[in-house]
């Protein structure tokens, strides 16, 4: 009986002597993984333009309605995105996000990426609202071309596709 | 610490407004005692209203709803692919169970072929699910009854299979990893040697637990002979998982109602005889391993089929790769189409059952032939198991009903829905 409970001490002893595995936060912090979920950032293509096309889908997507985009019309001599449109108003909402991903799924120009940031914590609800500002990354980290597809600006409308959906 | 064992078969499920009424004329005068909704050892907003003469149990009412979340109303309200987000929330130690049980039903409902290769990495992640949820459960159920080191080398090991989830999903644990129709994203190339350096330590350290708790006298003492449930008694109540296995029944949906392949993978179905406290803990040691031994075979599965699709290719169910959109337009419209409006399946139901950690998981969805499910039910094996918490409880001590309470393992969140 007493020698089931020294095998017991002999394990919890052994640990004495090894290495902790936890790790001191917030002076050390755990990498995250490549595919980490954390805050959204809105991208940019190599040349500095806007990825986001004003499209709305991830907000279609998103199944806490965390996201608001206004678009507007681009400014052709001065574009903020390729294409027709940019979003002009650009919001999230990180109380209302859950950070599933969708919206980085369904974006399709790849503008909307969750990237590796965790540490989201504010005094008031306001400050909960994530602006375009907050969330567009610097001019210079741009990357990427522009696909071809957003590149013909002057293209007639084009027929309504006959897809049986 | 020794209780008498209950001689009574008692199945009544008491309200908690059974025990709070006062005591009438000729009665005994017995005390109340309200356990929860925030207690340590009810793991989660659970509410025991005890009724207690002395330290001995005569009846004990659980009070369920304090965490209710809407979920399986607000899956109505939303497209089959958003509502998938809820379904780890639900039983949030064992998401990835909840996400299988609930793609399996829409699959179902579509009648859609998933790859082999999806086949495989689900059985492999709701394996280690298994494994990382009964791994809280030994935790909990170790630090209620004051076995701190358990708890930590448990969560330890248990940080790894996060780590693992966080590499193939983005999430350690909301990972809505499993869509309709296979996964979210591929396995990431460092995903088997991951997964393999879990496998090759998980074994000893399930060792080292058992050296701290198995023949521990203190350990015996706590937890054998206490909070019996009988196979007629657990088969009265539906009490389903490590509950019903304990007490004998060799009843897991893997062996008797295969889903994802479980049929073609090589593991035992562990059950023991008396029922107790001792008894389920034993179980669930043993399924942890039987679950590594299927992980291992999975894994090598994985490594047999090769790269592959890991989602179907029918483009009315699942979204087409990113690539293809840029340059097809059929591909851009079926993308938009499916996550502005979702797909429709037929007018029908479907009802899929799955063994999650906990039991018998099963959800049923009705279809009304538009983008949102008409009703989403989900059996959840917590909320059906406590009611057997009654029964077990009464005439043993309040300390061995915190004992027995975390052998049932419920999670509140499932409980309530
Ligand atoms: S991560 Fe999910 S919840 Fe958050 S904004 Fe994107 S789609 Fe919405
Ligand atoms: S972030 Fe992407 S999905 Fe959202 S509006 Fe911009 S381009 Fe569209």
């Amino acid at each position: 009986m007493l020698g089931e409970i020294f095998k017991g001490l002999r394990t919890t002893l052994r640990y004495l002597f090894r290495q902790p595995v936890t790790v001191e936060y917030p002076e050390i912090k755990r990498p995250v993984r490549e595919r980490f979920r954390g805050r959204h950032e809105l991208k940019r293509f190599g040349n500095g333009m806007e990825r986001c096309i004003g499209c709305s889908l991830c907000a279609a997507a998103c199944p806490s309605d965390a996201i608001l985009v206004v678009p507007a019309e681009n400014n052709l001599q001065q574009p903020n995105s390729p294409g027709e449109r940019y979003a002009a108003r650009y919001e999230i909402n990180m109380l209302r996000c859950i950070f599933c991903g969708y919206c980085e799924d369904a974006c399709p120009t790849n503008a909307i990426v969750l990237e590796h940031q965790y540490e989201l914590a504010f005094y008031d609800r306001k400050s909960s609202i994530y602006t375009k500002e907050m969330l567009l990354v610097p001019a210079e980290q741009g990357h990427g071309d522009i696909p071809p597809v957003l590149q013909q600006l002057d293209r007639r409308p084009s027929p309504p596709a006959q897809i049986d959906l | 610490m020794t209780s008498a064992p209950v001689a009574t078969r008692d199945l009544s499920i008491p309200s908690p407004g059974d025990i709070t009424r006062p005591a009438l004329a000729g009665e005994k005068e017995t005390m109340v005692l309200n356990m929860g909704p925030h207690h340590p050892s009810t793991h989660g907003v659970l509410r025991l209203v005890v009724e207690l003469d002395g330290e001995t149990v005569v009846n004990v009412a659980p009070d369920v709803g304090f965490l209710h979340t809407g979920i399986e109303k607000s899956m109505e309200s939303k497209t089959y692919q958003k509502s998938l987000v809820m379904t780890d929330r639900t039983d949030y130690l064992a998401p990835l169970s909840n996400n299988l049980c609930y793609v399996l039903a829409v699959e179902k409902l579509l009648n859609c072929e998933i790859p082999p290769r999806a086949t495989a990495a689900r059985v492999l992640l709701v394996e280690l699910q298994r494994i990382s949820s009964h791994l809280v459960w030994l935790g909990t159920h170790a630090l209620d009854l004051a076995a701190m080191s358990v708890f930590l080398y448990g969560f330890r090991e248990r940080e790894q299979i996060l780590d693992i989830f966080e590499l193939v999903s983005g999430a350690r644990m909301m990972t809505s990893y499993f869509r309709v129709g296979g996964l979210a994203y591929d396995l990431p190339a460092e995903f088997p040697a991951t997964v393999q350096a879990f496998l090759d330590i998980i074994d000893g350290r399930i060792d080292e637990y058992e050296d701290l708790l198995t023949h521990n006298p203190l350990w015996l003492e706590r937890t054998k002979g206490i909070g019996i449930l009988d196979a007629e008694a657990a088969v009265a109540f539906g009490v389903t998982g490590p509950g019903l296995r304990a007490a004998g029944i060799s009843w897991d949906l893997r062996k008797d109602m295969p889903y994802c392949d479980y049929d073609s993978y090589d593991f035992a179905v562990p059950i023991a005889q008396n029922g107790d406290t001792y008894d389920r803990y034993l179980v669930r040691m043993a399924e942890m391993r039987q679950s590594a031994r299927i992980c291992r075979q999975a894994l090598q599965r994985l490594h047999d089929l090769g790269p592959g699709p890991y989602v179907t290719t029918d483009r009315k169910i699942a979204p087409p790769p990113k690539s293809e959109i840029t340059h097809s337009m059929e591909s851009l419209i079926h993308h938009f189409k499916l996550w502005t409006e979702g797909f429709k399946p037929p007018r029908g139901d479907a009802f899929v059952a799955i063994e999650s950690p906990r039991g018998e998981l099963a959800t049923y969805i009705v279809s009304d032939g538009s983008p949102k499910p008409y009703r989403v039910h989900m059996r959840t094996p917590s909320f059906v198991n406590l009611q057997a918490l009654p029964y077990m409880a009464r005439g043993y001590l309040v300390a061995d009903l915190v004992a027995l309470t975390a052998s049932m393992d419920p999670v509140l969140g499932e409980v309530d829905r």
